[in-house]
């Protein structure tokens, strides 16, 4: 077993954990303290993803994954229980390096956004470095127990941070069912996860939770064995995929799985739903990718093309719901589900153009909603109210938080020169391109383009999400002014400024510059599509 | 890579950079500086401006032979993904060059009224910025060499329209405005963007060269067949790409957002209908026509099913919106309803094939039209200063409810031409100048640039009459449009400047003209009694500003008559350069038609007997304070009414497709779906467990814990009854005794035996 340790990851994850540690030991006063604790460590975690983002090399990645090898850079790789075949591997590949970039991202503005929390600052910055630690270990663990470990190591501070900071009306009902769902899908995931483990042990005699080894082990076609002697049809890879897929497909926020995360997102105190929603969601539909597609092609093959049909309606629905929501915060918690159902949507299409836009699509979702949740949050603040009729004409009173919420509207309904467009026309003509090998349901091929129908529809999908944020920007933003309801609206402070302007240079960086990302998520799809049989 | 940025190839992206520049100059530095923001907008158009007139000069002087061959232009990779390479890069052929004539010397303009006009509003700095992005937006699709670039600029477009057109945002009909504009267009631009998508997985390209200029392409489209519809790709893409040009040019059924799009301000308006967003639109389709008639061999009157698409929605459009212009009062709704006309002059133009005719409409229309616009605004201007000074002349001040929101026959009173009459005397400039655009537009002989634009339409049009139905359709429609626009020209132009004024705003309108000697000099010479008001001293700064928006006015007057000479009938003046010139740019050299009087002379006719018909009704009496207007009169309350409220097109809308969506989000999709049936489910499955928690702790309370329970219990009270034996009494211990004896000698007795 080859040794290899660079570090990088490792301090990566561990930077917001001796953060948490430190704080944890600080007096219960010293709150200023605390947050100049947290953006320290979040800071650094930002910088050393930027490092392993810039580092990343594209060629190389290209070059292994054409030979047939397995590509993570930056790998972290010792032995931990070796018994059981468990390690500790750490390493990012095409996919997860800009995963890392965006949760560094959202938690350092996370941090920023929540300067003003004056209720236990130490404790709640505490828990938001160890959930941010959590969503680090996810998409970084190639070996695949870690990466579980860190799955539900980001879900219980979660809870925590939701039924004591969050929005007094709804935060036990809404902490509670996040946590059931999460719970519920995982545990389907891991036993999944397990029948993997314990096939491929049976096969190559090798028990190990190693990705690298469970990736070798799909090649040699492990997996594409019947599960049981009793059902011969029924291959490990057709029987699990859709357990383990829709399993972190709840986090993902597939149809009908989705209803946890509005109820979430509002519940949360600003920077968790920025998490939340910006990462968190990413977390389920990254685990899916890795441990379902990548793992299980022949089960995608099989399965990804009715479930595709979940995420058409994922897109169509929760733009149809958020468009008529009153309250700002549901509004911006449906959208999510929306435009989360284009990532799985771009997972669907099998093909190198539609993943590689539903890996774009991932990050720019994610910046796009941290900030979006960051404007609403400020206007809550101030308002304290979250009524769409009855606010109005905030531009004159926070034109920074305007100007920021009309860039992220633009992003969403796909803008061209902002990430959206970048990430969502790939999608659609990855959609209608359709997968490169032909569908197992004999009557998804012949002449009827059974994916450029459902390309259509979901771009009509995609009107309604301009319907909605122009709605929004309207009632919200525009319009007139009620100065007797809402006599003191403060200006907002120094560090939200630098939060929106954060993350605004992100959405439009990559708008204009795609070539910055786009590469590095196709050498990271490259081998899944090829695998997938394209 | 040597770049020589100012080669011919690169100075495109100079063009696009210097407005967009501005824009973000003014957004990030000096937003809070009024002139500085108005100069950086101006130096940066004016830049473009200069350097697009040495492209175009370029572009003017190669050779007959090198044009349409020898193209300017540059590339530079965007996006890899997978198989493909979205490229983008700029081109610079002679229909571009044409267009570059006009857009930036439009924008020019319009950014030079908008100092005027705009002044002393306190968001000038906004208003700036947005202009400057329309116009490099603009410019960026003018110069795109493929599709996805002209996209790009095609939704920055849109953008900018929404935020100008509800730029003053806290007025509520001002939003909706721009957010019915917003969205009715976009619904067009996603299908669009579908096309383009479909386009590119065909053709693997979106580069223009290499699809319209390129027969084996054209062909491989023409002879694939669609996925869906049926038809050929080339069908179904060209069907997706026009039905983009119906969203954005606004043509019928997607007309209805541009009427209301007049609730920006008026250098908006102008921005909008004459240089940049409607334009767009019929600029795609004069783009991508070889791609939209191939197959189709219209030379000999074989058209396919793009064509007779945009022949009929172009002359349906034309026509309609040509009555709705004389069912209206307020002068900009008159004028957007001409414009949507005239664009449906352009479309139909390409349906019957005239290609040519349709870009030289395009550009002489958009020099009038920006005229017209910018006229009219003056006429606002100075109707609003006049009911200022009509209070301070003791004319109690109107009062004017404004509705909440959009109101379909809702005409705010400045803009009202039955509010005006007689305002030649108090607008001199204005009133010249907008004569000639309206003469133009009405296509008034030989002396407009719109008679000749319009005659080309019209001559290709009664060419193909006698082969074909579809031109003779085509034809009639328009030459019945054509008599209506002249008609509803000289109502508006009548109503606003000729006789005596109707109401003390328009009696006291401020003539906010330059030189006072003019308006001295005409008045003298006129019957007017108001001269007094004239000496009023007018300040530096509202000289400076009247200044300001008349000067384009005069530069677009001269060019409203001027830009159409270029394109005459070659058999008339021996060449016509402009067919030439933009020839070079189809890959089939357009055949020129033989020139033909008769529909000259038809032309002639329908614009003079239209103009003569509205001078006969408004200039011969002109309309009385309090007296009814005759076409009102003449159609009677229920067309009139009708007009009004646009043929209740857009309450059809409303209430069957926009209230439906809403109604179907509502109760289907969050109360039948997500409440109901997954919620329900939820709660279902919830209660279950509840329930089945309830009857385990019952079963656990009742039958376990009683199972257990009254063990115990029993014990306890076999017990207390057995405790009682214990009573104390030696009596009673000694009867027990007894009684044992007894029973247990009974026993041993019973067992001997």
């Amino acid at each position: 077993m080859v040794i290899t340790f660079s570090g990088v990851l490792t301090g990566i994850l561990l930077t917001p954990v001796i953060g948490a540690l430190i704080i944890l030991l600080l007096k219960k006063e010293a709150k200023e303290q605390a947050r100049i604790i947290a953006a320290m460590s979040t800071g650094i975690a930002l910088l050393l993803a930027l490092f392993v983002f810039f580092g990343y090399s594209v060629d190389e990645a290209n070059a292994v994954n054409g030979d047939g090898g397995t590509y993570f850079a930056f790998e972290d790789h010792i032995k931990w229980v070796e018994a059981v075949g468990i390690s500790w591997h750490l390493g990012v590949d095409g996919i997860s390096a800009p995963m890392v970039l965006l949760t560094a991202i959202a938690g350092f503005t996370g941090v920023l956004i929540s300067w003003g929390i004056e209720d236990r600052t130490r404790e709640f910055m505490a828990f938001f470095l160890l959930l941010v630690a959590g969503v680090f270990g996810v998409f970084m663990a190639v070996d695949l127990f870690v990466l579980f470990f860190f799955y539900e190591l980001a879900i219980f501070p979660m809870y925590f941070l939701i039924v004591i900071w969050g929005w007094v009306q709804t935060r036990q009902y809404a902490a509670m069912k996040l946590t059931l769902y999460i719970l519920v899908g995982s545990v389907f995931a891991l036993i999944g996860l397990l029948a993997l483990y314990f096939k491929a042990g049976e096969a190559t005699g090798v028990y190990s939770f190693d990705f690298v080894d469970l990736h070798a082990a799909a090649k040699a076609g492990v997996f594409d064995k019947p599960f049981s002697s009793a059902w011969s049809a029924a291959t490990t890879a057709k029987l699990w995929f859709p357990i383990v897929f829709l399993g972190f497909g709840v986090l993902a926020g597939v149809w009908p799985f989705h209803n946890w995360s509005p109820d979430g997102h509002v519940a949360a105190p600003t920077a968790v739903s920025m998490i939340h929603a910006g990462v968190l969601m990413k977390l389920g539909a990254f685990a899916a990718l890795r441990v379902g597609v990548q793992l299980m092609p022949e089960g995608a093959r099989v399965h990804l093309p009715w479930i595709v049909l979940l995420t058409l309606i994922n897109v169509v629905y929760g733009a149809l719901i958020a468009m008529r929501q009153r309250d700002f915060k549901y509004v911006i918690g449906f959208s999510s589900v929306s435009h989360m159902g284009l990532v799985s949507m771009g997972f669907a299409t099998m093909n190198v153009t539609g993943m590689t836009g539903a890996g774009l699509q991932m990050f720019s979702h994610g910046v796009m909603t941290a900030l979006f949740f960051a404007c609403v949050g400020m206007v809550y603040d101030r308002a304290h109210t979250r009524d769409i009729p009855s606010l109005g004409g905030f531009v004159q009173k926070m034109p920074w938080v305007a100007v920021a919420f009309i860039v992220g509207g633009l992003v969403s309904m796909g803008m061209p020169g902002l990430s959206g467009f970048v990430a969502e026309f790939p999608i659609f003509v990855g959609l209608w391109d359709g997968p490169n090998f032909d569908p197992s349901p004999s009557w998804l091929t012949g002449s009827f383009n059974y994916y450029g129908l459902i390309a259509v529809i979901a771009a009509l999908g995609i009107i309604v999400t301009a319907a909605y944020v122009l709605r929004v920007v309207g009632q919200v933003f525009f319009g007139e002014f009620n100065a007797e309801r809402f006599p003191h609206i403060s200006a907002i402070t120094i560090y939200d400024k630098v939060a929106l302007a954060f993350l605004v240079f992100w959405l439009v960086l990559l708008g204009v510059y795609p070539r910055l990302m786009a590469p590095m998520i196709e050498s990271g799809v490259r081998p899944i599509v090829a695998m997938l049989g394209g | 890579m040597d770049v020589n940025w100012f080669s011919a190839d690169y100075l495109p992206w100079l063009i696009i950079a210097f407005p967009l520049l501005s824009f973000l100059l003014i957004v990030l530095v000096t937003n809070r500086h009024v002139v500085l923001s108005q100069t950086v907008a101006l130096v940066g158009i004016g830049i473009a401006w200069l350097l697009s007139m040495l492209l175009f000069a370029k572009t003017v002087w190669l050779t007959d032979k090198e044009l349409g061959h020898e193209v300017f232009g540059s590339q530079l990779d965007w996006l890899k993904l997978g198989p493909q390479t979205f490229r983008l890069g700029v081109l610079v052929d002679p229909l571009t060059a044409y267009m570059l004539l006009m857009v930036p010397l439009a924008c020019l303009l319009i950014f030079i009224y908008s100092l005027g006009y705009m002044r002393g509003d306190p968001h000038n700095s906004r208003f700036f910025a947005y202009l400057s992005l329309f116009a490099g937006a603009m410019l960026t699709l003018v110069l795109a060499d493929n599709l996805l670039l002209l996209f790009i600029g095609w939704e920055v477009m849109g953008f900018c329209s929404y935020s100008l057109i509800g730029f003053w945002f806290h007025k509520k009909s001002a939003m909706q405005a721009g957010v019915k504009a917003f969205m009715t267009t976009r619904v067009a631009d996603v299908l669009m963007l579908v096309g383009i998508g479909y386009l590119f997985l065909e053709a693997r390209t979106l580069n223009f060269r290499d699809i319209l200029y390129n027969e084996e392409m054209l062909k491989m489209l023409v002879e694939k067949d669609a996925v869906i519809f049926g038809g050929s790709v080339a069908a179904l893409v060209s069907v997706l790409l026009i039905i983009g040009t119906i969203g954005k040019s606004s043509q019928f059924p997607l007309h209805t957002w541009l009427p209301d799009a007049m609730e920006g301000p008026t250098p908006v308006s102008a921005m909008i209908h004459a240089a940049t967003m409607v334009s767009a639109g019929v600029y795609l389709i004069v783009r991508v026509f070889p791609l939209l008639s191939a197959g189709a061999d219209f030379h000999h009157f074989d058209y396919n099913t793009p064509m007779y698409l945009m022949g009929i929605v172009g002359s349906v459009t034309a026509l309609g919106a040509a009555v709705l212009a004389v069912g209206q009062n307020d002068i900009k709704r008159i004028l957007a309803y001409s414009t949507i006309s005239q664009l449906g002059y352009m479309v139909a133009a390409l349906g019957i094939g005239a290609w040519v005719a349709a870009a030289f409409h395009l550009v002489n229309h958009a020099f009038f039209k920006a005229l017209l616009f910018m006229a009219s605004g003056s006429v606002i201007h100075a109707m609003e200063h006049g009911e200022h000074h009509a209070h301070e002349h003791g004319h109690p001040h109107e009062h004017h409810e404004e509705p909440d929101g959009l109101v379909m026959d809702y005409c705010a009173p400045p803009n009202d031409v039955q509010r005006m009459g007689g305002l030649i005397h108090r607008l001199p400039v204005t009133a010249i100048t907008m004569a000639i655009g309206g003469l133009s537009l009405a296509g008034f002989p030989l002396v407009t640039a719109g008679f000749w634009s319009k005659d080309e339409i019209i001559a290709e049009a009664w060419h193909g009459m006698s082969e074909s139905p579809f031109p003779l359709f085509v034809l009639l429609m328009l030459i019945t449009a054509a008599a209506l626009t002249a008609f509803y020209t000289a109502r508006m132009w009548f109503l606003t400047f000729w006789g005596r004024p109707r109401t003390p705003a328009a009696q006291y309108a401020t003539p906010g003209s330059l030189r006072k000697q003019w308006v001295v000099w005409w008045n003298r010479r006129s019957w007017s009694k108001d001269y007094k008001l004239m000496q009023e001293p007018v300040s530096p700064r509202d000289r400076l500003s009247f200044g300001q928006m008349e000067f384009p006015l005069v530069v677009l007057a001269f060019l409203a008559i001027t830009a159409g000479f270029i394109g005459m009938p070659a058999d008339l003046v021996g060449k016509n350069p402009l067919h030439g010139f933009l020839a070079g740019t189809l890959l089939e050299y357009p055949p020129a038609i033989d020139f033909n009087f008769a529909p000259m002379l038809l032309s002639m006719v329908i614009a003079l007997g239209g103009l003569g018909l509205g001078w006969w009704v408004y200039g011969r009496r002109p309309v009385q304070a309090g007296q009814p207007d005759p076409t009102q009169v003449a159609l009677g309350p229920g067309i009139w009414a009708t007009l009004q409220n646009r043929f209740y097109i857009d309450i059809l809308y409303r209430r069957y497709l926009l209230q439906p969506v809403e109604r179907f989000a509502e109760r289907v999709v969050i109360q039948a779906i997500d409440r109901e049936t997954i919620d329900g489910v939820l709660e279902t499955i919830a209660e279950t467990f509840t329930w089945l928690g309830e009857a385990f702790k019952r079963f656990n309370t009742v039958v376990i814990d009683g199972t257990v329970d009254g063990i115990c219990a029993a014990i306890g009270n076999f017990a207390a009854w057995f405790r009682q034996v214990q009573t104390g009494r030696v009596q009673q211990y000694l009867l027990l005794v007894t009684l044992a004896l007894l029973a247990i000698s009974t026993l041993f007795l019973i067992q001997v035996r």
